[in-house]
């Protein structure tokens, strides 16, 4: 039996990953998959603790979580892509026309 | 799971705008020209909803497995939502047609958005809150982006669902952390547990963390960053919205976060938090907004500093503290509605014409829009007797009652100077003058809308005693 | 406590050696004649035209965001399905778990509707 803190440990750094991934990465599409790893990892939170606890509520909410994030990312794709067609580029810098 | 006849009356409200978010879908399917019906369509719609959460105001129930609550503050908020989306609705008509979005997917998308406001407001349990808010937001990211041809429009988009989507991320792994800690994620369940919880520390990193994520939805500093880009960016009706009910949705959500697991535990260690973003919210809005030259931007500041004093009265706690959050959000969202309204008829075709500089000498060339949107900045600065000075009152005064005057100090100071910039507008409007100002004559629909907005405020400015009482009746 | 990973580390071990044993062993061993015949992708099938980083039409990105939301309400639906007969016997639940999944899929299907009334399933 693998001890549940390196199922935590292992969520936690791949939530940290997707932080600093939106934080530093400047593609749009780059940031919104690290968003999906943020995403990901509180899914793997809820399925340790719900096997950790024999509770079931954990992995009926991590199928909430996937729907939710597939219609973020149809969303978030389209935007993207609608984006690229206005200025050819998906750069964050490069978005940058609201400002004071 | 059975429903009885009671829970299915008291879930009227909801059950009335999901079944009319499939017909508006099936009437944009097989109606040819769809758009011209569906936005009065809406209206009636969102109207009926407003009506019967009104008289189900004391038909309270716990409904899906305990997991939603009708009936009380919760038929309240619900009353807030659709009146102020109808208001929008009306605000829409007109101005989708001018910015060339003049779709009926804008009608469901704003529907879709109430609807999942309305789950929030009543949800007992943190999964619900979750799907509330995240289809609230897929609607304003859809919204925010819907002038596809339009830059800014698209960048307002993209930002909001980028750093929408980054809050989100930390709301869910909170709320993984808090379900490790108590094994379900009721509200109920965390009351029942908060004396062991409250030192368990996967059980306060979660909250910590759910509170960041939610401070992202309600633009408090320092999690405000998107807030004057999108509300800039994004048309101007759908500013009107997710500025308004939008933010009063997430603010439902915490005080029905708040509300249970603060009682089992007043002072707890949330306060200290709630306070420190309330004072950098209410000093970080209203100095920032004074340097702004576009009034949308000026506002989306100003609605941090809104944001701030709200939480003052989340931090401060007590029945009239709650009580005034709640009349607070009703004129915040009845002024906000007006002023962007307003915004909206004077904008351009090509979309600008939304700067300081635009509105010189509107007092002479327009008197009626210059004087409804000089009644709505004094209102918005909180000089009485409107709404704003009222709901400015009542949270002070639960900062004071619960012992922290500090607060509401800092608070005073804060609205001081924020009529500095509103003034600023009617001066603007009443003592520059320019020739290249354009004539609008503004549609029915649109002045109905702001008539109605401006009704409010004055009626709450006049009569606050009446609502707060409504208010308290429902505790 | 790391002892109980011994045979996982063993069997990693093992695979690592094979396969990098396997692959390197027969170019030590092996006779080596090349010709263009023997380097070409394919040695006896069609000849390869283009690169492999073709651009793909921008349509296709419908049909993805269409599948992967269809896809992924089935997850609601497997559970249910497995659950059925229990939850239908159930004094407590009883129809109701049919007309939910009714409901579930009315909604779905409006969607659908919408979808192909709108023309997302055509390809051009």
């Amino acid at each position: 039996m693998i001890p549940i803190e390196h199922y935590l440990f292992l969520s936690s750094f791949m939530f940290v990953t997707g932080v600093v991934g939106v934080i530093t990465r400047r593609n749009a599409i780059v940031v919104f998959m690290s968003i999906e790893l943020m995403l990901n990892s509180a899914n793997l939170v809820f399925v340790t603790f719900s096997s950790y606890l024999g509770n079931v509520t954990g992995q009926l909410v991590v199928f909430f979580v996937m729907a939710v994030a597939a219609a973020e990312a149809a969303v978030g794709l389209a935007i993207i892509i609608a984006i690229f067609r206005n200025k050819l580029t998906v750069n964050l810098d490069e978005i940058n026309i609201l400002k004071w | 799971m059975t429903f009885t006849v009671h829970d299915l009356i008291s879930l009227s409200p909801v059950l009335l705008i999901g079944v009319g978010i499939l017909a508006t879908l099936i009437i944009e399917m097989l109606v040819k020209e769809s758009e011209k019906i569906l936005g009065w369509f809406t209206f009636v719609l969102l109207l009926s909803v407003a009506y019967l959460s009104l008289i189900l105001l004391d038909h309270t129930a716990l409904v899906f497995e305990d997991k939603f609550l009708t009936g009380g503050r919760v038929n309240i908020f619900f009353f807030l939502f659709s009146f102020g989306a109808a208001v929008v609705s009306l605000l829409s008509m007109e101005y989708i047609k001018k910015a060339g979005i003049h779709f009926g997917e804008y009608y469901i998308m704003l529907l879709s958005s109430v609807l999942g406001m309305m789950l929030i407001s009543g949800a007992t349990d943190f999964i619900m809150i979750f799907i509330g808010l995240e289809q609230m937001s897929v609607c304003f990211y859809v919204l925010a982006g819907f002038n596809r041809r339009n830059e800014r429009s698209l960048e307002a988009a993209l930002k909001y669902f980028l750093l929408g989507s980054f809050a989100t991320g930390f709301l869910v792994f909170g709320l993984g952390l808090i379900y490790g800690a108590v094994g379900s994620l009721s509200i109920t369940e965390i009351v029942i547990g908060y004396e062991t919880l409250k030192t368990s520390p996967l059980f306060l990193t979660g909250t910590l963390l759910f509170i960041i994520g939610f401070s992202f939805k309600i633009a408090a500093v320092p999690f405000h960053m998107w807030v004057p880009d999108v509300y800039q960016g994004a048309p101007t009706s759908v500013t009107a919205l997710m500025s308004t009910t939008g933010k009063a949705a997430a603010f439902s959500a915490l005080i029905i976060i708040f509300s249970p697991i603060i009682q089992a535990a007043y002072p707890s260690f949330f306060t200290p938090v709630i306070s420190v973003l309330a004072v950098l919210s209410m000093l970080y809005g209203s100095i920032v907004a004074i340097s702004q030259n576009d009034l949308k931007r000026m506002l989306a500041y100003s609605s941090i500093a809104h944001a701030g004093y709200m939480l003052i009265g989340l931090a401060a706690w007590n029945e009239k503290g709650v009580s005034g959050v709640i009349f607070y959000l009703v004129a915040y969202t009845f002024m906000n509605l007006a002023a962007f309204g307003l915004i909206s008829l004077i904008e351009k075709r090509d979309l600008r014409g939304t700067e300081f500089s635009d509105y010189k000498g509107l007092g002479f060339k327009q008197p009626v829009l210059a004087g409804l949107m000089a009644l709505t900045m004094f209102a918005l600065s909180g000089i009485p007797p409107f709404a704003g000075f009222f709901g400015k009152y009542y949270v002070f005064l639960s900062a004071i009652e619960a012992g922290m005057t500090w607060l509401a100090i800092v608070g005073v100071i804060s609205s001081v100077i924020s009529v500095y910039f509103y003034l600023r507008l009617i001066v603007v409007m009443y003592f520059d003058n320019s020739d290249e100002i354009v004539m609008v004559t503004p549609s029915t629909s649109a002045m109905l809308g702001i008539m109605i907005s401006v009704l409010l405020i004055i009626i709450m400015g006049v009569a606050p005693g009446s609502i707060i009482n409504l208010i308290n009746s429902t505790f | 406590m790391l002892v109980e990973y011994i045979p996982l580390f063993l069997v990693i071990a093992f695979a690592i050696v094979f396969a990098f044993g396997t692959v390197f062993s027969s170019k030590i061993f092996g006779p080596q004649r090349p010709n263009p015949e023997k380097l070409s992708t394919y040695e006896s099938g069609v000849q390869p035209v283009g690169t492999t980083h073709e651009r793909m039409s921008v349509k296709y990105y419908l049909v993805a965001m269409l599948f992967i939301i269809f896809d992924l309400e089935v997850i609601f639906v497997y559970p249910w399905a497995v659950q059925f007969k229990k939850l239908y016997l159930d004094p407590s639940v009883g129809t109701t778990a049919f007309y939910a999944m009714l409901i579930f899929l009315v909604v779905f299907e409006i969607g659908y509707l919408y979808v192909y009334k709108k023309g997302g399933f055509k390809w051009d």
